[in-house]
């Protein structure tokens, strides 16, 4: 009997060496090597599990140079050895998490269909095909769940516009272009459990009466689009996918699409543009894309995140995701700790936990042992809080009431080195880099604002610049169509307020 | 002419479906390592648009290049994360030692720099991305043995 090994085929770890480690343990006798997820504590990686009759043991991180040394403290018996790290499950970084959307991710193989459905997959989908459209919508709506993309919409809300609306076409699309620095949550549940992405669209195809999906994935993520392509053919094989879903006389036909590098492509009008086989041009609003989205056509477009949350809606009733959660920001989210943490990684807890716990509980300080100074959260258009906001618990009101952003949960922490004056000039920078160019104050404004930002570190006539910033972020947020622009400000003003001692002094 | 027929086969497997554009550029670029200008009116006249569009939208997207780029092509992460973890040290280092700027390819053809804003390996930067292939914690002097290893002619 051969023992199971299992080294992670997620890109970070990747990004670290698992493919060595794994062949490396792959050469030896009795052994099997089964290539899963990543379990989220990205520190770790490569992290190398063994399944022994007591449970999985971790090890990690581990080089290919210690596989040797690995086998000689008898590994696959969960022997002794400095990296051993006990029982996966009993790390606390772990333990203390509550896994709904990623309960499988590092658990399974995420190409394995029969792995999928012994760990509670496709229930969901079980219980939506035995509902009306409608019923489907309502528990979505019960549920209290809202777009995980940033903009909080309630999911539920969204798909009963496109339920609502006739068309003989729908579309459900699926925004995979997490372009956030800081985010890797889409990224890391594609590639450790893709069919629970499947499922997720499947049940939004059946509730709004779409017989299309598209997932618009970013292109620098090839690791989770080989994982998808893969997955779609499995689930197309086992008749998940199309025309008779499950014999249900349902259709769905799904598959993956490449985005070209446009960071704006994840705003969602220039991801349907894009989508169509345009330039990512913003598009005007109303129509909403519920109601003309895709080729003109209904569509319910959410990002990853929300599909997979709402297979266990459907599998638990709206009640057990409606207990997570506090306020208005129901069920988990899954926390992404980057930047400078010593303890990086994804951290799915319900809303509410603080940022404070976030950063030292989970993520242990700065990863240079300095003092952490300033946190952006919520991606590049989120702002950047500072110590005496740590206290803030995650929860969309409470962190608007901080004009601060929770977004995709991603969570990016400096130490005392960092120039805040150089974070807001590149929050500035950035937006040039990537403005589609349809609105001015977003396409010139950005140009300008780096500028000024720079006039004003100068220290050229700096009661001047500060109007002049002030007057342009006001401008940028009243007068773009979108959150580039709309929301670059966020971290400029923050960065301002908050540490104006880093803006230059007259 | 290897490049007429892989831009006829890029069309021929993609025109089919829906918003064909990008799959047909991806697939051209896929096969060549860039779009060659001069492909560009075929490609118009199978999906009936125009030249212009087609070339709006070659040039929108950072990822769609019309010359080929150096022998290896190596992307440095430049976005927030990074940075926390000390990219902009490594983006000196590595023109200096590549001997090129950033959106450069050398004289030599040896190698292709490029920004690029997030590979999501957030917590496990400075990310670069050599030949496709992603590398994390990326010190200078990681950086220096990469070099070596997986691009020795250079």
């Amino acid at each position: 009997m051969s023992v199971r090994v299992f080294v992670p085929r997620d890109a970070a770890a990747l990004s670290v060496g698992a493919d060595a480690v794994a062949k490396a343990i792959a050469a030896r006798p009795g052994v099997s090597v089964v290539r899963n997820g990543s379990r989220g504590m990205l520190w770790l990686e490569p992290l190398v599990e063994v399944e022994t009759p007591a449970g999985r043991i971790a090890y990690g991180p581990v080089d290919a140079a210690d596989v040797a040394g690995l086998f000689d403290a008898g590994f696959l018996q969960g022997g002794a050895h400095r990296l051993n790290l006990g029982k996966t499950e009993d790390i606390p970084y772990f333990k203390k998490q509550e896994r709904l959307g990623f309960a499988r991710v590092g658990v399974i193989d995420p190409l394995s269909l029969a792995e999928y459905e012994a760990h509670g997959g496709w229930r969901g989908l079980t219980a939506a095909l035995g509902k009306s459209g409608a019923q489907i919508v309502d528990d979505v709506t019960k549920s209290g769940l809202r777009g995980r993309g940033g903009a909080a919409f309630p999911t539920g809300i969204k798909w009963k516009t496109v339920h609502d609306t006739a068309a003989a076409q729908k579309y459900i699309v699926c925004n995979a272009d997490e372009g956030d620095s800081g985010t890797f949550a889409d990224r890391m549940v594609m590639e450790g459990d893709p069919f629970l992405l499947i499922e997720g669209m499947l049940i939004a195809g059946i509730a709004v009466g779409a017989t299309r999906g598209y997932i618009y994935l970013r292109s620098e993520y090839p690791d989770a689009e080989r994982t998808l392509v893969a997955a779609l053919e499995l689930a197309r094989s086992a008749g998940y996918l199309g025309d008779n879903v499950r014999g249900s006389g349902k259709a769905f036909h799904l598959e993956v699409r490449r985005g070209a590098g446009a960071y704006i492509c994840g705003e969602e009008t220039a991801l349907l543009e894009s989508l169509e086989g345009r330039r990512g041009i913003v598009r005007y609003r109303p129509p909403v894309p519920a109601v003309q989205g895709l080729f003109a056509k209904p569509t319910a477009l959410n990002n990853v995140l929300t599909f997979i949350s709402v297979p266990a809606i459907l599998e638990h009733g709206p009640q057990f995701y409606q207990d997570y959660g506090v306020g208005r920001s129901r069920g988990t989210l899954a926390f992404q700790l980057a930047g400078n943490l010593k303890h990086g990684g994804l951290v799915e807890k319900a809303f509410g936990v603080t940022l404070r716990e976030l950063l030292y509980d989970y993520g242990g300080g700065s990863a240079s042992g300095r003092p952490i100074r300033a946190v952006q959260v919520g991606g590049p258009l989120g702002a950047y809080l500072k110590e005496s906001q740590f206290d803030t618990p995650m929860d969309y009101e409470a962190f608007a009431a901080q004009n601060a952003l929770v977004g995709h949960g991603g969570l990016v922490a400096f130490d005392d080195t960092v120039d805040m004056a150089k974070m807001a000039r590149y929050a500035m920078e950035f937006c040039a880099i990537e403005s589609c160019g349809k609105c001015t104050p977003c396409r010139i404004g950005s140009t300008r604002g780096v500028e000024v930002i720079d006039r004003l570190v100068a220290g050229d006539r700096r009661e001047l610049q500060l109007g002049l910033l002030k007057d342009l972020c006001e401008t940028m947020t009243d007068a773009s169509l979108c959150a580039l622009g709309g929301l670059t400000p966020y971290p400029v003003r923050s960065a301002l307020e908050h540490f104006p001692e880093d803006f230059g002094r007259s | 002419m290897p490049e007429n027929d892989a831009v006829e086969r890029a069309i021929a497997e993609n025109l089919s479906r829906e918003g064909a554009l990008l799959p047909i550029l991806h697939a051209v670029q896929d096969a060549l390592g860039y779009i060659p200008p001069e492909s560009l009116s075929r490609i118009a006249n199978a999906l009936n648009i125009s030249n212009a569009e087609v070339h709006g939208v070659v040039t929108f997207y950072h990822d769609f290049r019309t010359a080929p780029a150096g022998r290896h092509v190596v992307k440095v992460c430049r976005a927030e994360a990074c940075q926390a973890r000390g990219s902009d040290a490594l983006a000196e280092h590595a023109k200096a030692a590549l001997g090129v700027d950033f959106k450069e390819t050398r004289a030599d053809g040896g190698v292709t720099l490029e920004p690029v804003y997030c590979l999501g390996n957030c917590a496990l930067g400075p990310s670069v991305l050599l030949d496709g292939r992603l590398v994390g914690r990326v010190t200078p002097e990681r950086f220096e043995r990469l070099v070596q290893e997986e691009m020795p002619r250079l």
